[in-house]
Formats: C-alpha cells, sequence, structure tokens
C-alpha cells in the first residue's frame, strides 16, 4: 500500500472509530432518555423515510431516536466505505477481513436495533445490541491501529520489540473481563437495574446488599465487577510501567487506561448519586467502552511480535516460537520481526 | 488482484445474503406482527340485569395526611407542548374538596358470577391533547373499540404496555389522527405512555362487564345497574395502590361505600 493511501486509510478509520464512539454515547442517550420506543417503526420513521424525516419534527424523544439511527446509518456507510478500501488498497488479508467482520458486525448491530424497536426492546435483543456495538467500536479501533503507521513499522527499540508474554496474557485477560463488565453493565441497563442499589459506594448502607432480588444481584455484580476491572487494569498498568518503562507504545496506552478507569469509576458513581442523569449515564457508557478499546490496543501492542513484521508480509499470525529466547521472559524483548 | 476479488467474494457474499435474508424475516415480521383488533368474544345484546330489581353503589374516594407536592414537568424538549403549558405540573395525586381523591378508578371486582353483559359498539375515545392524554385514568370493556385521537399538532407514539393483552406501539404524526384498538382480555389497569414526551401517561382498566368508574374531582363514584348481590368493589389509584371492600345490597336499594387512601 503506498505511504500516502496507506495513510489516508488510517485516517479515515480513525475517523470510523471516532464517530462509532459517538454513535455509542447517542444509543446511551436513548436508553438513558427512555427513547427507545418514541419512534415506533423501523426502518422508517413515522411512515417517512428515514433521511427524510422533516427537521422541525425531532421533538422529545424522537430527537434522540432518530439522531441515533442517522449516526447509525452514517457509521454504517463509513464502515462500508473502509472494508471497500481495504478491500482495494490493503495488502493483508487477514486486515482486509477484519474489515468484512466489521461490515458484517455493523450489518447485524443495524438489525439489532430495528429488532428491538419492533419487538418493544426485548431485553436480550438489546443487551446484545449494546454489546454488539461495543465489539464494533473495538473493530473500527482495530482497524485504524492495524494500519497505522507505528504498527506497520513495529514498534523497534534498539532493533527489538516487546514480546512479553506475561504482558500479553495479562493484557488479555483485563481486556476480556473489561467487556464481561460492559456485558453485565448492559444488562443492568435493559432491565432497569440502574438503581436497584440507590446509594454509592455503600449498598443499602451496607458493604452487602442485606436483602436480594434480580436487579440488586445484577447491580451488585457490576458493582464487583467494577471492583475486579480496577485490580486488572492496576495489574496490567503496573507491569508495563515496571517492565517497560521505556516503551511509549505501552506506556501511553498504560497511562490512558488510568485517566479512563478513574473518570469511569467516577462516572458510575455519579450515574447512581444523580439518579441516572442521562448526560452522565450515557458518557459512563462511552467511557466504558474506551476503556475496552484502550485495553484492546494495549493487547495489541502487546502482542505486536508476534504479527508478521513487513507490511506486504503474508498477513497470518506468525508466532515468535523461540523457547529459552529472550522473547519468553516477561519484561524481555524478542527481535523485531522475528517469525518461526 | 484476483485473489483478492475471490476472497473479497468468498468473505462478503455469505455476509450479504445472511443480511437480506434478516430483513426480509424482519420486514414481514413487522407486517404480520402488527396486532390488529382481535375478535371480541361472542357477547350477548340484551343486558342480563331486571332494570326493576337493580341496584346502585356509590361512594367516594377521600385522600388522608400530606398530599405529594407536584413536580414541575419541563417540556422545552417540544416547543408546542412548552408553549401550551407553561408552569405545568405533575397530577398523580389530585385532591378535590373535602378531601376527595380524583382519578380512582372503582369497579366491581367479584360478585357478578357468570353474568355476561352485552359490549357496547361506541368507541371510548382516549385523546392526546396539549400534550396530555384525556381522560388520564378510564376504563373499557372487552371488545369495545378504543379510538386513540391525535387533537396535537406535534408527533406522539402511543405505547400501551398490557400483560394480559397484545403490547403496542404506534405513531401518530398529523394532527386529528385516529386508531382504532380492541383489547381481547380484561385486565386492571393497562399503563398508556408517550416515549416521545415522557410526561404523558394513562392508564386503562378493561372489563368484562360495565360496571367501573372514575371517582370525580371531589372524589364521589357511582355504580348503577348491578343486580342484586354482594360484592367486592376494587379502587386503584395509580400511586397510592388498590384497596378491596365488599358490600351486600337488596333489590333496588342505594349500597354506599367509602375509601380512604393515604400517603405511601
Amino acid at each position: 500500500m503506498a505511504g500516502r493511501t496507506g495513510r489516508a486509510i488510517h485516517l479515515f478509520a480513525v475517523l470510523v472509530a471516532a464517530s462509532t464512539a459517538l454513535l455509542i454515547f447517542a444509543g446511551g442517550m436513548v436508553t438513558s432518555t427512555g427513547s427507545g420506543l418514541s419512534v415506533p417503526d423501523w426502518p422508517n420513521t413515522y411512515g417517512w423515510f428515514m433521511f427524510t424525516f422533516p427537521l422541525e419534527k425531532m421533538v422529545g424523544g424522537i430527537w434522540y431516536e432518530h439522531s441515533h439511527r442517522l449516526i447509525a446509518s452514517t457509521v454504517g456507510f463509513f464502515i462500508l466505505v473502509l472494508a471497500g478500501l481495504l478491500w482495494r488498497f490493503e495488502p493483508r488479508a487477514w486486515v482486509r477481513r477484519l474489515g468484512y467482520i466489521a461490515l458484517a458486525a455493523v450489518v447485524t448491530q443495524g438489525l439489532l436495533g430495528g429488532i428491538t424497536v419492533l419487538w418493544y426492546l426485548p431485553e436480550p435483543i438489546s443487551i446484545a445490541h449494546a454489546s454488539l456495538a461495543q465489539l464494533v467500536f473495538c473493530l473500527a479501533s482495530s482497524i485504524a491501529l492495524f494500519t497505522s503507521a507505528g504498527w506497520r513499522r513495529g514498534y523497534l527499540r534498539d532493533g527489538l520489540e516487546v514480546n512479553d508474554r506475561i504482558l500479553q496474557k495479562v493484557a488479555l485477560t483485563t481486556t476480556a473481563i473489561i467487556y464481561l463488565q460492559i456485558i453485565v453493565g448492559a444488562t443492568m441497563r435493559h432491565t432497569d437495574a440502574g438503581l436497584a442499589i440507590p446509594d454509592f459506594p455503600w449498598a443499602f448502607g451496607r458493604l452487602i446488599p442485606p436483602h436480594w432480588d434480580a436487579k440488586i444481584a445484577i447491580h451488585f455484580a457490576h458493582r464487583v465487577g467494577a471492583l475486579v476491572v480496577s485490580m486488572m487494569i492496576l495489574a496490567t498498568t503496573a507491569h508495563v510501567f515496571y517492565h517497560h518503562r521505556r516503551r511509549a507504545e505501552l506506556v501511553r496506552p498504560s497511562l490512558l487506561l488510568l485517566l479512563l478507569l478513574a473518570a469511569q469509576v467516577t462516572l458510575g458513581a455519579l450515574t447512581v448519586l444523580t439518579g441516572r442523569q442521562h448526560v452522565i449515564n450515557s458518557l459512563h457508557v462511552i467511557t466504558g467502552g474506551s476503556v475496552l478499546v484502550t485495553a484492546l490496543m494495549l493487547t495489541l501492542r502487546a502482542h505486536r511480535a508476534r504479527f508478521a513484521a513487513g507490511p506486504d508480509a503474508g498477513g497470518a499470525f506468525v508466532p515468535v516460537t523461540r523457547p529459552g529466547s529472550l522473547g519468553n521472559r516477561p519484561g524481555s524483548t524478542g527481535r523485531a520481526g522475528a517469525r518461526a | 488482484m484476483r485473489a483478492d476479488s475471490r476472497s473479497f467474494s468468498a468473505t462478503v457474499a455469505p455476509c450479504l445474503a445472511a443480511v437480506c435474508l434478516a430483513l426480509a424475516v424482519v420486514a414481514c415480521g413487522s407486517s404480520t406482527s402488527e396486532p390488529g383488533p382481535p375478535a371480541p368474544a361472542a357477547a350477548p345484546t340484551e343486558n342480563p340485569v331486571d332494570p326493576a330489581t337493580a341496584v346502585t353503589i356509590t361512594g367516594t374516594v377521600r385522600f388522608e395526611g400530606t398530599q405529594p407536592k407536584p413536580d414541575p414537568i419541563v417540556m422545552e424538549s417540544d416547543p408546542y407542548c412548552a408553549d401550551r403549558n407553561r408552569n405545568a405540573m405533575t397530577s398523580r395525586v389530585v385532591v378535590g374538596t373535602g378531601g376527595g381523591l380524583q382519578n380512582v378508578f372503582v369497579h366491581v371486582k367479584a360478585g357478578l358470577g357468570t353474568l355476561r353483559f352485552p359490549v357496547p359498539a361506541t368507541p371510548v375515545v382516549l385523546d392526546q391533547r396539549n400534550c396530555a392524554y384525556v381522560p388520564r385514568v378510564f376504563g373499557i370493556q372487552v371488545g369495545q373499540p378504543l379510538e386513540i385521537l391525535n387533537s396535537d399538532s406535534t408527533l406522539h407514539n402511543i405505547h400501551a404496555m398490557p400483560e394480559a393483552n397484545r403490547e403496542f406501539n404506534r405513531g401518530q404524526s398529523m394532527q386529528g389522527q385516529k386508531d382504532t384498538h380492541i383489547f381481547s382480555a380484561a385486565e386492571v389497569m393497562v399503563p398508556f405512555k408517550c416515549d416521545v414526551h415522557r410526561w404523558m401517561n394513562a392508564w386503562v382498566g378493561i372489563l368484562e362487564h360495565p360496571f367501573y368508574a372514575v371517582t370525580a374531582a371531589d372524589g364521589t363514584f357511582e355504580l348503577k345497574g348491578l343486580p342484586p348481590g354482594t360484592y367486592t368493589i376494587e379502587a386503584w389509584h395509580e400511586t397510592l395502590g388498590r384497596q378491596t371492600e365488599t358490600v351486600t345490597i337488596g333489590a333496588r336499594q342505594i349500597g354506599t361505600l367509602s375509601f380512604r387512601f393515604g400517603a405511601s
């Protein structure tokens, strides 16, 4: 891929990822304001073709729901274009495939959004819609990373690239746990359990809720999940700061992860204390997504040495299989582009 | 590039086919799942109650204690509504003269046995006027048409959330637009809401018989034309809950009941 074209595709992928973040925030606003059914039909809007619906009729809950649909359509179009660009210009087959997967995911996401409206917000569909949105965000962000100059060049320092197996495992586990936490959060939102425990940091004035029902259990699971996620992020970032403090490609996402974690915990507390104020609630949703994506970026960068090195290389995962090499010890490095 | 094309086709074509299939399923689902009016159960054409012995139950529902303060409603999200409702307040607990509680649905819950009653052909009208439901609380018989009217020149959706009947959600984008719905099962109460305007709520009590009433501004109600007998009467309020009383009435008598709700 030519340099300028590659850079243009990368910038476009960044735009797609940013617009996906905006879409998730808009989706959060729909749920937080209880506007999910304010437009009863789909894909039309009150009988109008979606793009011809008069702006002056976007009142009340329609403003949130219809805006969400318009942004979703734009993001869908962006991802279609991105997949097309990757198909046309990207030499790595696995990156092209990622584009197709992102396209399939965003189309599925649109269908889930439509179905959840037509079926009056059934909880499993709404939860799936919320959870898949974060995966679309991950896919778009991953493509942005994989098309970046840094990734294509490799994160070299003294000709070496990090290949820390412990970091790889810890970061991957952290990312997976964050995603599980997001699914629990989506379940909490869509089962109306967001205020099942009305106080914070206590639960009905105690450490453990004195009485239980399904909503309290879901809410409490989300709080416990937040604790687990916090510990995992602290462990991951501590490992980076201790073993890889000179590695900017790992230190920067680690710092961002800590900042986002602090913001996310604060927003979670404020969501409860403000009685689910809709902007705070929606910021909590997209900040959660940002925590996930940042952890994923850190994980992928930690795995960079296991990918093919050159921009036009075969593209498949190529594990570094050199037992006893430096790359197998925590905090150590392997030679850039080492291949089996 | 040819290899790329094959790869693209092999990857994308199944996805597109799956998407088209899913779209077809959704499209078909939307057209068939639209809840049409279910056929009302066969009902007698004549009232089985002898007018010569019919009785009446009257009564009052009162509110005791400190009346909850109404909250202001912010309608700025729709200028049409905001213009027509300056300083609008919530109307969940409306207490009139002498402590009478308005908008309480009172109905015969038990005592009619196997008697069945004619279903009126005249529709009950639920109006959306000045961004509020009129009436807020009302009753209807199973099989009786409910006419939903939009008197506003703004959009509303009417979203019913029953448990025994079918949920529905319809959009009304034009002033004067009407929709008709017929409930197929008795259910007390079914909430309505407008998801466009979150302050809009209404409740309907759906019954197999015509013996229901909604309390007036002074808290009074009247159930007329009942056969003599022993009845369980239930009073329902949207935030204060339900209460029941039992009354026995002989032929041509008038029974009197009194309900008292307090701040919960």
